[in-house]
């Protein structure tokens, strides 16, 4: 990506702007802006994108994606914000400039980390499939050849000689229907997406893809660009921090997407070890509370237990010597010794502290990065109990912990619907015996943090003495519900200017 | 045979290193022809010194080096990393961002371990002959998936040392392949999902995809010999709740109420197979089978580029046994226990030696130590295993000299 002007700008200024700049209401991004744009306005695009990133997000957790409702409910939300939302109306310059300019300004924000990345991503992807999803036979055509993605369709003794698997490796095709689609004969790469859940059908290192399938092919495309661009994007990024008008802007629209990172630790030091069984019932979420007992029970946990659990831990407040301590006095009751412990665990938990490798101090998981990436295999306790248990099982943990059959119907019922954090919230509800926890849950940290408020009655962890800090005084000057997700930015500058931007984040 | 004693290690290693390693295929092979510059060059191992020392980031100029390094350091473990965008060693001198690995056999990992909830013969890192059943199977499955459904040519399929298999798959094409491709592969590989919270872990739904039912036939005729035999899965009332957990509740309580009367394992199969005829359409039958023979793939060390796996020809530090290749034409033969150990070849090597030495005294040949011995494997047992990494080279060399004709005919066409 390059961040000086270019020559060509000035023709572009010279009037004939509407011509062949966007030809599609949709692109692939892949030619940055070149045109001056003034800081108000670099300003307001950003911050409306990510108003519509969010309600993207929002909307993909509380709606089936692709259904009427969620459909009806993006498009508002499109329109309100003056993005382009029907490809069909032609005249739409200036959308389709707010469209692309205020991605390029979103992609600076969010190349900064893989979770950053991670989540603009993600959030991208759902808005660009709706898009396309709404764009006509005709147009989707038009749009294939724009980015070059027109594959050879298979010919019909090709297709009547495959004909059992191809129907066996497409679901939701009916027997009759593989002969009258079209089959597309695509290499794996583009596929990536389709066969991974096996939805195609692999013969020597191609996918036989149905006419239906191929927003999947376009969708993976787009994703490929989009990630390779924001590593791309990430190198740059010092040139474009050194500026500092942007450099605050920017590092505050990248802090806005999930409220904290939870790697700021208020509490360093205020847990102490005996109280952790304690805590784990009243205030952890049923994740650690799961990882915990595994933990007392086999006296193991295997890496990727000890990483989810181990920096939730950190970000409550543990510190490094008390994770050692906590984590080897539990290991050497079971196989390891306390030799083995010190050269074999040791290290990573002061990794995980940034102490050793390449000193990352390492943030604890949300709760989409649980859900999403490394799901449990044999052996392993961690993961989103909500996501990676079987229902009975579930149930079972459940009533064991008392809670009443109407609540685990509710829950089992949001996690029938693939709702794993709204289910997660309302065990939140049913175990602190609240009817509106007030806040959206994203982070393991944030339940603890919200639990513990409750707790002690609204109020920070009880046990602290005094925090002469004056952020926290900023914090209790705000509106009480808001401390959950006020990004903890450290430019004091950027904080005021973009209160605005805090009282959206924070509403929902 | 010579008994392993870790302790030995120190005294064993530089004669394996010296004389048995097989530095000449182990070269040819990451060289890959010398087509792309510095491929070697660029390449990272990683040794395992005494004391759990790891050393990473190493590279070298050549094959030649390498063998030098590994002849000083004798390390108890080399690793193989991927190919950087520079040279491994140098990495602390180039911009942190822009040092990143750039291709990398993609490699798989299976391990005895993830199978503990199924097999009742061993726990952990121990194995036995009865469960390596399941290394072959997983084989037989994921070597089927990437031929033929993947269109891949050289895998080498290895034997971890200890309790496992790696596979490398080095085709030009997918040494390439993104980490995101590498993890769709295995996804797709993938039909035993969950962990210690889920109970049933292989669902199948209608229409069952071709990997699917390829996949199967692939496992049915080990079943009965491994798991109702050699598992005795349906034994005990203890071993078949474990199995009778995975069918639709009606047939559950049937079974429950009809097992005690049959003799064993195979005559209680028979009648749940009977049962679940009659309530179609359900996959309880299969998804048993697969829950309990389904190779089990550590997705962690296929992602990732820059994942670093133990070296074919490396010593395993624990078992002393060596990590060799496995000959798939006699995949059902191989026998993990017959795998030698380095303390067994050295043992091999002296009484060669000795012979030789007396036939030197009959020639009255005075010259002290021979400079250098490539082909002293060819004494030991390991000389079988390094002949098929020799084919497996000259397999990839040869699809290579083809690939070139083929563009050299292209360009003289016109």
């Amino acid at each position: 990506m390059e961040f000086s002007r270019e020559k060509r700008l000035k023709g572009r200024l010279a009037g004939d702007r509407r011509g062949d700049l966007y030809p599609h209401s949709l692109q692939f991004y892949l030619q940055p802006p070149t045109e001056n744009i003034s800081l108000a306005e670099f300003e307001n695009f950003a911050i409306d994108r990510l108003k519509l990133l969010k309600v993207v997000e929002n909307l993909g957790v509380s709606y089936v994606k692709g259904s009427d409702e969620y459909k009806s409910r993006l498009e508002r939300e499109i329109r309100k914000l003056k993005f382009p939302y029907k490809a069909l109306v032609e005249d739409d310059y200036d959308a389709r400039r707010k469209d692309h300019i205020s991605h390029f300004i979103l992609r600076l924000a969010y190349c900064q980390s893989e979770d950053l990345r991670r989540w603009f991503i993600q959030q991208e992807m759902d808005l660009f499939r709706y898009r396309f999803n709404a764009l006509t036979g005709d147009l989707v055509e038009k749009f294939l050849k724009y980015v070059n993605l027109s594959y050879g369709a298979i010919s019909k003794e090709v297709k009547e000689k495959f004909a059992v698997q191809l129907r066996n490796s497409t679901p939701g095709l009916g027997g009759a229907k593989v002969e009258e689609l079209e089959f597309y004969k695509v290499p794996l790469q583009d596929a990536m997406d389709l066969f991974r859940v096996r939805r195609v059908y692999l013969l020597n290192g191609f996918a036989y893809v149905p006419h239906t399938d191929i927003v999947a092919i376009v969708l993976n495309n787009y994703r490929t660009k989009l990630s390779k661009a924001l590593a791309l994007t990430a190198r740059s990024l010092p040139a474009v921090q050194s500026d500092e008008r942007l450099q605050p802007l920017l590092n505050h629209l990248s802090h806005s997407y999930v409220g904290p990172d939870y790697s700021i630790q208020k509490n360093v030091g205020k847990i102490s070890l005996e109280h952790i069984d304690a805590l784990s019932v009243k205030s952890f979420p049923l994740c650690m509370r799961q990882l915990n007992k595994a933990l007392r029970d086999n006296h193991h946990l295997r890496h990727g237990g000890r990483m989810q659990y181990g920096l939730f831990l950190k970000g409550i407040g543990l510190t490094l010597e008390q994770a050692l301590q906590f984590w080897k006095s539990e290991f050497i009751k079971g196989k390891v010794d306390a030799d083995k412990f010190d050269k074999g665990y040791a290290y990573s938990i002061r990794h995980n502290y940034g102490k050793e490798g390449k000193r990352t101090d390492y943030t604890p998981f949300s709760c989409m990065k649980i859900i999403l990436s490394n799901p449990p295999s044999q052996g392993d306790y961690h993961g989103c109990p909500f996501r990676h248990s079987d229902p009975e099982l579930l149930k079972q943990k459940l009533q064991s912990y008392k809670i009443p059959p109407t609540g685990i119907t509710q829950v089992l019922e949001l996690v029938k619907g693939m709702h794993y954090q709204l289910a997660c919230q309302k065990y939140f509800q049913l175990t602190h015996d609240v009817d509106d926890i007030g806040f959206s849950l994203n982070h393991p940290n944030q339940y603890f943090a919200e639990s513990q408020k409750l707790l002690s009655g609204g109020r920070e962890v009880k046990k602290e003495p005094s925090e002469p800090e004056s952020s926290q005084q900023k914090l209790s000057s705000q509106k009480r519900t808001n401390s959950c997700s006020i990004p903890t930015s450290s430019n004091t500058e950027a904080d005021t200017e973009l209160e605005g931007l805090d009282a959206y984040f924070t509403e929902d | 045979m010579a008994g392993f004693e870790p302790g030995s290690l120190p005294d064993l290693l530089p004669l394996y290193y010296r004389r048995l390693f097989p530095h000449g295929p182990y070269g040819r092979w990451l060289s890959y022809g010398g087509v792309v510059k510095n491929y070697f060059q660029r390449r990272e191992f990683s040794f395992t010194l005494r004391d759990d020392i790891y050393v990473r980031y190493q590279s070298f100029n050549s094959p030649q080096e390498l063998e030098k390094e590994m002849q000083k350091m004798n390390p108890y473990k080399i690793d193989v990393g991927a190919v950087y965008s520079h040279r491994p060693s140098q990495c602390n001198t180039v911009h942190r961002g822009a040092f990143q690995a750039q291709e990398k056999e993609l490699v798989f990992d299976i391990d005895m371990t993830d199978y503990d909830d199924v097999r009742s013969c061993c726990s952990s890192a121990e194995i036995c002959s009865k469960c390596w059943t399941l290394m072959t199977i997983a084989i037989r499955v994921i070597d089927r998936a990437l031929v033929e459904d993947f269109g891949v040519k050289h895998r080498l399929w290895v034997y971890s040392g200890r309790r496992g298999v790696h596979c490398w798959v080095c085709d030009d094409a997918v040494r390439k392949w993104s980490s995101a491709m590498r993890s769709a592969t295995v996804e797709y590989l993938t039909l035993v999902k969950g962990g210690s919270e889920t109970v049933k872990k292989v669902n199948l739904t209608d229409p069952i995809h071709p990997f699917i039912s390829n996949s199967l036939s692939l496992v049915e005729p080990y079943f009965e010999e491994y798991a109702l035999v050699g598992q005795d899965i349906l034994g005990s009332n203890e071993s078949w709740e474990k199995v009778v957990a995975l069918v639709p509740e009606h047939i559950l309580r049937l079974l429950l109420r009809e097992f005690p009367k049959k003799r064993d394992s195979l005559q209680r199969w028979e009648l749940l197979k009977n049962k679940m005829d009659k309530c179609r359409p359900s996959h309880a039958e299969s998804e048993i089978m697969l829950q309990f023979c389904f190779p089990r793939l550590d997705i962690n060390v296929s992602k990732g580029v820059s994942h670093l796996l133990k070296s074919p020809f490396s010593v395993h530090p624990k078992t002393g046994r060596v990590s060799v290749p496995i000959d798939l034409q006699k995949l059902d033969q191989f026998d993990p226990f017959a795998v030698p150990t380095i303390s067994r070849l050295c043992s091999e090597l002296d009484t060669a030696h000795e012979e030789e030495e007396e036939d030197g005294e009959k020639e009255n040949e005075a010259e002290p130590v021979p400079k250098r011995r490539t082909r002293d494997y060819k004494k030991t047992s390991l000389a079988p295993y390094v002949r098929v990494f020799e084919r497996f080279v000259e397999e990839m060399d040869k699809s290579r000299k083809g690939e070139l004709l083929r563009k050299s005919d292209l360009q003289g066409d016109f």
